[in-house]
């Protein structure tokens, strides 16, 4: 028996399923710098597009010269919109249900608008080109300010305003002011009020959470190839959702969708960034079918940060209520979004604020109302999901800071805090108060190992010395002890609540399984870094019995891969992965019937074993799924048809809750600002682990780009709507030198309805990572009378926090 | 456009040899001119290192380097590292220590890092993060990275020891 044991094991291993630390399968290409991204595609004839960009953030565009540009040498076309108006082209619709232009329709509503398109032999006569072209603007009144475009005069968008002055409906109902774009309600808005207005103690702040932007380090662009033999538009480009963007390409185009071939090549990070579609994608496949030759359009970075997909921007105000105990009884939030100048936020169609409703966060809070309202302003548009499931770090956020004011009014210990008020392991499936189901958690068991591994009671006498030793003069130096409990919602998801554009956003998986046992899996979704095509195969060795080796996994070009719906939100596991897992079940499920039929005995007298099919009870006779695979291609079996192959469209019947403990320890020089990270630990839960070192990278890079927005990274404007922070010398994205070495901790509640009880991670730890930066610059205030400053804490603002609370003398 | 320069290159070890005008950069020579698309452009302002090449000898950013201020230059890239049969203990390095995920920012960050681990080879972490301060990853957090340079820096000096 000891050898069937070992044995079994090393076929375990021999597979290289879930739960081993696999190295990636996609290190080869990129070490070696032979990694396809879309600007490495060149193809014969290629032309490039350059955009001539407003330098306003509000003017009317009395003409446009295109003459000297034209005139040029090897400059083709210049686009503008008179021209796309033949074709309808010059406003494309938004995710939002809004509507953008794709170049400035008489207008320009923000900096680095899109005004003309160039198109020209190569980036260097385009990029002249675009200096050539004389636009005349009238400039017109700047807002900046939300709270301010909800009372001004001036009206942003005229197209949205009937010619009697009256203001139709939005995609989200009723409009307040020619400014306004939506109010979202969710909760009991009276029984709420009646709950904080005869609470025992109420804290009460306003959490702004500035606005910034994914910027992962390739741009955005695309080649579009319109093949008018044949009649075909194939077009690579930096797509999160590939088959989406196909759609929405034939929607906007009228070319049939049979006709369009939409190809994501290798992507260098997305982050939300990379979800929406922009007027570049549109003007580059216009000027491809009108030239008859690709067209190549790729963005520099400072077009980059200033025109596509900001992210957050949320003045969010809120009420807590609680027992003197600390028993939490009520939760109000009201949020003014700044959507920019279009409407273009990537949410899920019914979601106008994408699922900010789940701001009550780790906690049993028994009544809620949040509402929403969206406003123009003359910013860029976007507000897509940087590095979280939609708008679900700006929730976080909100709640975390609350729970931390809440605590200063209690004059209790923000942990205990938290510890108090935590929905217990006995309470889920959790309905909260403003929606949503959690399916699973265990929060106590997380805080607790979180609390003990850092010794949390320690670092509190700590900091009281330091508190001490500075009012002594001893030490110029705060110590800040940031905490969070974080709650994600994920996994977007089950199409009875969850479209894009009305399509549905479940996933999917095909496989084929090739005669000598080896296969290809495609896939809805698309890696931008995260080592799809090691992990999915881990989750396939595990269903199917067929190492991961031997199992290449293809996403990204529609024309072979099933239609899903893409890669954001931490979607990829929750839905692809479980589609993964499901269509591996339907392989496994004829397997079965083919090695009863070669062991000659009945369907329900084989059962799966890592491997193979063995006959119940007899191991010595099995079939290998490397036999079985064979057996599909070479034998006739009555009542079975040949090959094996299967596919599986997963509509997921909930989201998936992961959750996390952090703790971030660091040291503050009150006389310069500078923030010093001691120590940060990351415990997340985020069900069940398909490999633990890419979890581990995830987390890493999750908490980097936290301790960016939380310490430094905005996009800022001037009062002009001049954007400040358009290049990486402004724009802050750490260095090695700025980033600490994190702690990684785990404990593993897995999913109930997924099949393979896993939840997602990529986004967690910056979800619950700007928290607890946060948190932590706050803390090391506290005993100075500080309740919150608003985010980014980079040096300056943090030497200012010092100086308002006197302590510089 | 201004008047073409006759511009003489080796790259990766290979002779090359064109006209081109002098405002070209240097990552457009290799990218667009010589198909070597290992570099990347990540920023055009010095500020991300995805564009990192080794030009006689130095780490330099190859997006803010005319092509004309290269002429008669060495330069090495990532291509030029390591082959797939013989790969550069740097590259195994990234991949065993889980040092990439997009893969955007790799090349330049190793072709730094062999430029790093030439002039100090036997580096403290501390000064792995200095030397590499030059080069932006926005997927790894570095933490991997820094693993994976310290390692490779390890084995190095190992088969260098063994080989004395």
């Amino acid at each position: 028996m000891k050898d069937e044991v070992t044995t079994r094991e090393s076929r375990v291993d021999a597979l290289g399923g879930m739960g081993c630390k696999r190295k990636r399968v996609e290190d080869a290409r990129f070490t070696q710098g032979k990694g396809n991204y879309v600007d490495d595609i060149k193809l014969k004839g290629m032309l490039f597009g350059d955009f001539v960009r407003s330098p306003y953030a509000h003017a009317r565009i009395k003409s446009i010269d295109t003459s000297a540009a034209l005139a040029l040498d090897g400059v083709i076309a210049v686009l503008t919109a008179e021209d796309l108006r033949p074709l309808g082209l010059h406003w494309m619709p938004t995710l939002a249900g809004d509507k953008q232009m794709v170049l400035a329709d008489g207008k320009v509503l923000f900096q680095g608008q899109e005004v003309a398109y160039v198109v020209a032999k190569d980036r260097y006569i385009a990029a002249d080109a675009v200096e050539l072209v004389e636009v005349d603007y009238e400039e017109l009144p700047v807002i900046v300010d939300p709270f301010e475009a909800l009372k001004s005069d001036v009206v942003l968008r005229e197209d949205l305003v009937a010619e009697d002055g009256s203001l139709p409906d939005g995609a989200h109902g009723p409009r307040k002011h020619h400014n306004h774009i939506f109010t979202w309600e969710v909760g009991e808005k009276e029984a709420t009020t009646q709950v904080l207005d005869s609470a025992e103690v109420v804290a009460e702040e306003t959490v702004y959470y500035h606005r910034t932007h994914p910027c992962p380090l390739e741009t955005c662009g695309c080649v579009a190839s319109m093949d008018k033999v044949n009649g075909k538009l194939t077009l690579w480009g930096t797509f999160q959702a590939p088959h989406a963007i196909r759609t929405v390409v034939s929607l906007i185009s009228g070319i049939e969708e049979h006709n369009i071939r939409v190809i994501s090549p290798d992507i260098g990070g997305g982050f939300g960034n990379k979800v929406g579609a922009y007027p570049g994608y549109v003007c580059s496949v216009v000027a491809s079918i009108v030239t008859g030759v690709p067209v190549k359009w790729i963005e520099d970075r400072m077009e980059n940060l200033m025109t596509t997909a900001f992210a957050r921007d949320y003045w969010m105000t809120g009420k807590i209520s609680a027992t003197k105990e600390g028993k939490i009884t009520g939760l109000q939030c009201h949020v003014t979004a700044d959507h920019g100048g279009f409407d273009a936020c990537a949410d899920p169609t019914k979601f106008p604020a994408g699922f900010m409703n789940i701001c009550t966060g780790s906690y049993d809070i028994p009544t809620a109302y949040l509402a929403v309202d969206g406003v123009y302003t003359n910013k860029a548009p976007g507000g897509v999901s940087y590095r979280c499931s939609f708008r679900v770090t700006e929730a976080v956020y909100f709640i975390e800071r609350m729970i931390e004011v809440l605590a200063i009014e209690l004059n209790m210990d923000a942990a205990e805090l938290r510890r108090i008020n935590f929905i217990r392991k006995d309470q889920f499936p959790y309905k909260a108060a403003l929606g949503w189901e959690y399916d699973s958690g265990d929060y106590h068991t997380a805080w607790d190992k979180a609390m003990k591994a850092v010794d949390y009671d320690g670092l509190r006498a700590e900091q009281a010395q330091r508190v001490e030793d500075f009012k002594a003069g001893k030490t110029r130096k705060l110590m800040g002890i940031g905490l969070t409990h974080f709650t994600e919602i994920v996994g977007a998801g089950p199409v009875k609540n969850c479209d894009i554009l009305g399509l549905g956003m479940f996933d999917s998986c095909e496989i084929r399984i090739h005669p000598t046992g080896s296969a290809i899996a495609r896939l809805g979704t698309i890696s931008q870094g995260q080592g799809h095509a090691t992990t999915f195969a881990q989750i396939l060795a595990t269903e199917i019995g067929l190492p991961a080796d031997s199992i290449t996994i293809e996403e990204g070009d529609t024309d072979t891969a099933p239609y899903g719906l893409g890669t954001y939100g931490s979607r990829s596991t929750p839905v692809a992965g479980a589609a993964t897992a499901l269509a591996g079940r339907k392989i496994r499920a004829k397997a079965q019937m083919i090695a009863a039929y070669l062991l000659e005995v009945h369907d329900d007298d084989v059962e799966f074993d890592v491997d193979r099919f063995v006959v119940k009870g007899a191991p010595e006779k099995f079939k290998t799924m490397k036999e079985i695979a064979f057996a599909a291609y070479n034998q006739a079996i009555p009542g079975i048809e040949p090959g094996l192959e299967a596919v599986s469209y997963y509509d997921p019947p909930n989201m998936t809750y992961p959750f996390g403990a952090y703790v971030c320890v660091m040291d503050i020089d009150v006389d310069t600002g500078e923030v010093d990270i001691r120590r940060f630990y990351a415990l997340d839960d985020c069900g069940t682990r398909i490999n633990p070192m890419i979890i581990e990278g995830q987390v890493h890079g999750g908490l980097t780009e936290a301790l960016a927005v939380a310490l430094g990274q905005e996009i800022a404007y001037d009062e002009m709507g001049n954007v400040k922070t358009g290049t990486l010398m402004d724009f802050f994205l750490p260095t090695a030198w700025e980033v600490p070495n994190y702690e990684t901790d785990h404990t593993v509640t897995p999913s109930p309805h997924h099949p393979i009880g896993a939840k997602g991670v990529g986004e967690s730890p910056h979800v619950g990572g700007v928290p607890c930066f946060s948190n932590a610059v706050n803390d090391a205030f506290r005993a100075f009378g500080l309740r919150h400053t608003h985010m980014p804490h980079d040096h300056w603002r943090i030497w200012k926090t010092a100086n308002e609370l006197g302590l510089h003398g | 456009m201004s008047k073409k320069m006759h511009i003489t290159l080796k790259v990766n070890g290979e002779e090359q040899e064109f006209l081109a005008e002098p405002r070209e950069l240097l990552i457009h020579t290799l990218r667009e001119r010589l198909g070597i698309t290992g570099p990347h452009i990540g920023c055009e302002t010095s500020h991300c290192g995805a564009c990192t090449v080794t030009l006689n000898g130095k780490s330099v950013k190859s997006c803010t380097v005319f092509v004309a201020q290269a002429d008669g230059a060495d330069i090495t890239t990532i291509e030029g590292l390591g082959s797939p049969d013989n790969l550069h203990v740097l590259q195994t390095a990234f991949k065993e220590h889980h040092g990439l995920q997009c893969g955007f920012c790799t090349p330049g960050m190793i072709t730094r890092a062999s430029k790093l681990l030439e002039e100090n080879p036997n580096p403290t972490e501390e000064e792995v993060r200095f030397g590499m301060a030059g080069n932006i990853c926005r997927c790894t957090g570095y933490q991997n990275i820094v693993k994976s340079i310290l390692a490779a820096a390890a084995e190095m000096n190992a088969v260098k020891e063994a080989a004395e």
